[in-house]
Parts: C-alpha cells; structure tokens; sequence
C-alpha cells in the first residue's frame, strides 16, 4: 500500500499548543513521523541581554505558564552562583514548597489532559477540579495563580506564616484524599489500561539514546532525578523517593506521574515541619562579575538546563534555555512509530509536551536545497542586530527608560 | 428588528461556540482558558463550548502575541469562521504584545492582525477575569 502523509497541527483539537506533525502512515500505521516546531517561537533568549537581571528573572518566567517556577528558580539559582550569593534556608525551604506544589498542579493538568485525549472527559473535569485545591493555595501564597513571581534574586518575596500553613496542611489532607481516587484510577481501571497499555513504547536503551527526562524516562525505568542527584536550594535534606516504573508506555507514565503526587504531598508535609526561621532573603548586587554558570532543575517534565554568562555590567551577555520537552520530543520518533493514529493524541500528551517552553531551537532548514544548519553566535548576533535594523529599531536603545 | 433578526441573535446569545488559538503564548493563559471551562468556574453554563474546528466557531479566542510562525495560520484560521464572527484577546501578551514587545520574533497583539471585539487583560487573565470578559461579549451582541 502507498504510504499516506498526513499533516498534524498547528491548529487542532488535540493540541493546545502550536506544533506540527507530519505522519507518514502505512494504512492506519506510523511508519515515520517528523515534529515541527517554532511555532512559538518569540526571542525570549535574545530579549534577556536586553534587560537586566532582575527584569530578566520575571521575563524568563513567563516562558512557560505551567513550570513558570522552574523557569524563574533555575534562572535565580543560576545568577545566584554567578554572583557568588547564597540565599537563606528559609528562601531555599519556600522555593521547594512552591516548587512542590507547581509539581502538583502540573501533574494534575496532565492527567485531566490525557483523560480528554483519551475520550475520558470525566476525568478531565474531575481532576481539573481537584486541580483548584492546589491554585488557590498558590494564589492566596503568591498573590497569582500561575508566574508566582515568588522568587526574587538573593531569596523569595513572600513568608510563609502559621496561618498559611495551617491552610496548606488543610487542603493537604483534602488533596491526598482526592489523590486516592486518582491512584486506584491510574492503576485499575480497565478502560484507561486498554487504551495506554503497550502504546507508546520507549524502551530503556531508546529512553537513554533519545536523552528523555522526567516522568517519560522514569516510566522507562530510568533511575535519574536532578532532586536527589544533584540537589538543589533545599532538596538535600528532605528525604523523598524517586518513583520509577517499568512499563515503558504511557501507562507507566500515568502511573509515575500519580505516584510523584504523593511523593509531592509529603516533600511539602516535610518542608512545613521543617522550615527553618531566618530572613527571607539578601541583598543582591545589580552588577554581577564576569563569569558563567549551568543551573539544573527538576521542574514537573524534566530536567530544565539554564545558562546564563554575565561581563561584569547589569545585564546578562548570554542566556541559554533548554527546556524537558526539547529533550523529550526527539523521542517521539520512536514512540510513535509502529502505532495506530488513533493513538496519536495520547502519545504526544504522554510526554506532557510544552511547546511554550521548547521553541527556543534556533535550527535553520533552506526548504529549497533541504540544507540544515545551525548559526553560531557571531553570525546570529549580526543577523538579529541587521534585522533590528532593517525594522527601523535602534539596537542599544531598546530597554532605555524615557 | 425583525423577527427573524431577533430569533438569530437570541441563538447566538445562547450558544456561542468557541475556538481556541495560542499565537504564541506561554500556555497560563490556554490553561486559564480551560480551566474557566471545568466544573469550578464552568463557562459552559452560558452556552459557551469550545469545539476543535474554526468552521463551527462564533468566537476566537486568541492568547500571547502574535509570532512571525503563526501570524498566517491565525489569519488563515480566522478566515475560515463563518460570520458573523468575534474576537476576543486574552491575556496582556494578546492585547499589547506584553513583555515580549521588542522581541525579534513578535508582531505584535492579536489586534495588530484581526479585528478585536473584546479584551481581557491580566497575566494570566484569571478564570473570574474570562467569565466576566464573555459575559460582558454576550452582552453587547444582545444590544
């Protein structure tokens, strides 16, 4: 039989992102599959060396609206080591309790998400319902439901109280009884089994060739966890367990996901017992010294990486991104072939996919000649400062007040 | 009015269908979008459901500002709407540009390309913020 090519996105039901896939199918297989991204692609690395740190810090923020606090805790720890300030428990304690609980929403979204992708709207609302105990625990700490704007360079801005916290223990106890139900879900319920066991398969050896991360690699078996492998702000005193499964299909990565909820709840049980007094944060130079630094975090998709390089002026010279889902896209090659394109959806969902967070790639294919490359530093640095120009912006002047 | 006119705008008062675009937003405000949908702030109590396709949409709802990937797309998705058809602008990044103003890689707020009915500030515009934008949309139309 012909083989069909059948375009994905970027607008359709099943996505709520942009992104584009181009399905090569063998009657209703996958034969081949090819992801397109970009879609969202706004500069927001470039956009850094024209702000200062601190601008830079609730900018990188708002990459993502789901791991916005990954994104602005790995970009803070970052500086933070560059600058050679080290913030107070107290800070450290907070930002993992946030962190925590960005963890859980996250996971709970992705759970109603793969319910919907599924057919099974019921879980949608259920868990999205569920997943306002943990957003109004967020806005009434942060003051936002989602870009908290908690952290701030040196520390946090906000204290945690007793009054607060008995009203996070409260809601605690509310979600680990909600929790319940979605585990016993997660793990026997025979329509969600039917339709996840055996799809999507990533074996362990594609897990560590594809470089997947997070939940997917985990469900791979996969032992790695940037929380207790290369602790963090406070992550080496709390004790907590790395949940692997050995599925390999998006049911194994149901399951990872539901039980890191638990492991979440009582990290954030811990974190409240234990929090240590002190101030809340240090006071934290505008100008940094010459230097680079690699910050990793363990944010709810996977390993979030930043870079950030300074010269010694208010402004980083360089800030690099990479998000999980760039590092788990490249295994969708192999997750997707082989199965059915009914599947489809709930494959891409499996990896929680952002595409917010990945569209950075600057990756440039001639569609003409087919050539790929990519541009270094110095021919892209003249091309965006020519494209400036040729807008009619003056380079240097762009973040000058007034 | 007519009859005729006034049975028209009844319907469409009670059942505007929408589609959802994210032109390059960071995925708070889609997920507020969603969120105004489940059964804590459920906007489907106005009638309002959200369907996968432009070619059954009375509104769009577009969030983030505008890329230079997607500013075709949205256009051609935007022509694809049967009339008559609305625009809503949610978020600060749909209604200004936002933050990313400036960007190499950014055109701008969705008015900048479409024609905008409503706007719903806020970063990210919360759920009560959406509700109170639709119903305020709804609203007008009646008139």
């Amino acid at each position: 039989m012909a083989r069909v090519e059948i375009p994905l996105g970027p607008q359709h039901p099943a996505l709520k992102e942009p992104a584009n896939f181009a399905l090569s199918l063998d009657g209703e297989r996958i034969v081949g599959a090819a992801v397109n991204l970009g879609y969202n692609h706004r500069g927001v690395e470039k956009a850094c060396e024209a702000r200062n740190f601190t601008q830079c810090l609730y900018f990188l923020e708002r990459i993502c609206g789901i791991c916005s606090h990954s994104h602005s805790t790995a970009f803070s720890m970052t500086v933070e080591e560059v600058a050679g300030v080290e913030i107070p428990p107290r800070a450290q304690y907070i930002r993992v309790l946030i962190g925590e609980l960005e963890r859980l929403h996250s996971h709970m979204l992705w759970l109603g998400v793969a319910g919907h992708e599924l057919g099974f709207d019921t879980l949608f609302m259920l868990s999205w319902r569920d997943r306002e105990l943990v957003m109004d625990l967020l806005a009434s700490i942060c003051g936002n439901r989602v870009n908290y704007g908690i952290n701030k360079l040196g520390g946090v801005r906000r204290d945690i109280d007793e009054t607060v916290k008995e009203t996070i223990l409260k809601v605690m106890d509310q979600f680990e009884e909600a929790l319940k139900y979605y585990i016993s879900l997660a793990t026997t319920e025979t329509t969600l089994a039917a339709r996840t066991l055996g799809v999507g398969i990533l074996s362990y050896e594609d897990a560590v060739t594809y470089g997947a991360q997070g939940p997917t690699s985990r469900a791979a078996g996969l032992d790695r966890d940037i929380r207790r492998d290369e602790p963090y702000t406070a992550y080496a005193d709390i004790p907590f367990q790395v949940i692997t499964d050995t599925h390999a299909d998006v049911f194994g990565r149901v399951v990872v996901r539901a039980l890191e909820m638990v492991e979440s709840c009582k990290i954030i049980r811990f974190v409240l017992d234990n929090m240590p007094d002190g101030p809340l944060s240090v006071k934290f130079p505008r100008k940094i010294p010459p230097g680079e630094a690699l910050g990793r975090y363990e944010a709810p998709r996977g390993e979030d990486v930043h870079f950030v390089k300074s010269n010694g002026t208010d402004k980083p010279e360089r800030v690099k991104v990479r998000a999980p889902t760039l590092a788990n896209a490249a295994s969708y090659a192999v997750m997707l072939q082989g199965n059915y394109l009914a599947d489809v959806p709930i494959i891409v969902a499996a990896i929680d996919p952002c595409f917010s967070c990945t569209d950075r790639a600057i990756s440039v294919v001639d569609n003409r000649s087919g050539r790929e490359g990519s541009l270094d530093w110095k021919a892209l640095r003249q091309y965006s400062i020519d494209w400036y120009r040729n807008q009619g912006v003056a380079f240097d002047g762009l973040n000058r007040k007034g | 009015m007519k009859l005729a006119d006034k049975i028209m705008t009844w319907a469409r008062v009670k059942s505007p269908w929408v589609l959802h675009f994210n032109s390059g937003a960071c995925n708070a405000c889609d997920i507020e979008i969603l969120d105004s949908l489940t059964p804590r702030f459920d906007l489907e109590r106005f009638g309002i459901v959200l369907k996968g396709t432009p070619r059954h949409a009375d509104v769009l709802l577009c969030t983030g500002p505008i890329t230079m990937q997607t500013e075709e797309r949205l256009l051609r998705i935007y022509e694809q709407m049967p009339e008559p058809k609305f625009v809503v602008a949610i978020g600060t990044c749909a209604c200004s540009g936002g933050v990313f103003n400036g960007c190499y890689c950014i055109k701008g707020g969705t008015d900048t390309k479409l024609p905008v009915s409503a706007y719903i500030p806020g970063c990210p515009a919360s759920p009560a913020a959406i509700i109170d934008g639709v119903v305020k949309l709804l609203g007008s139309l009646q008139e």
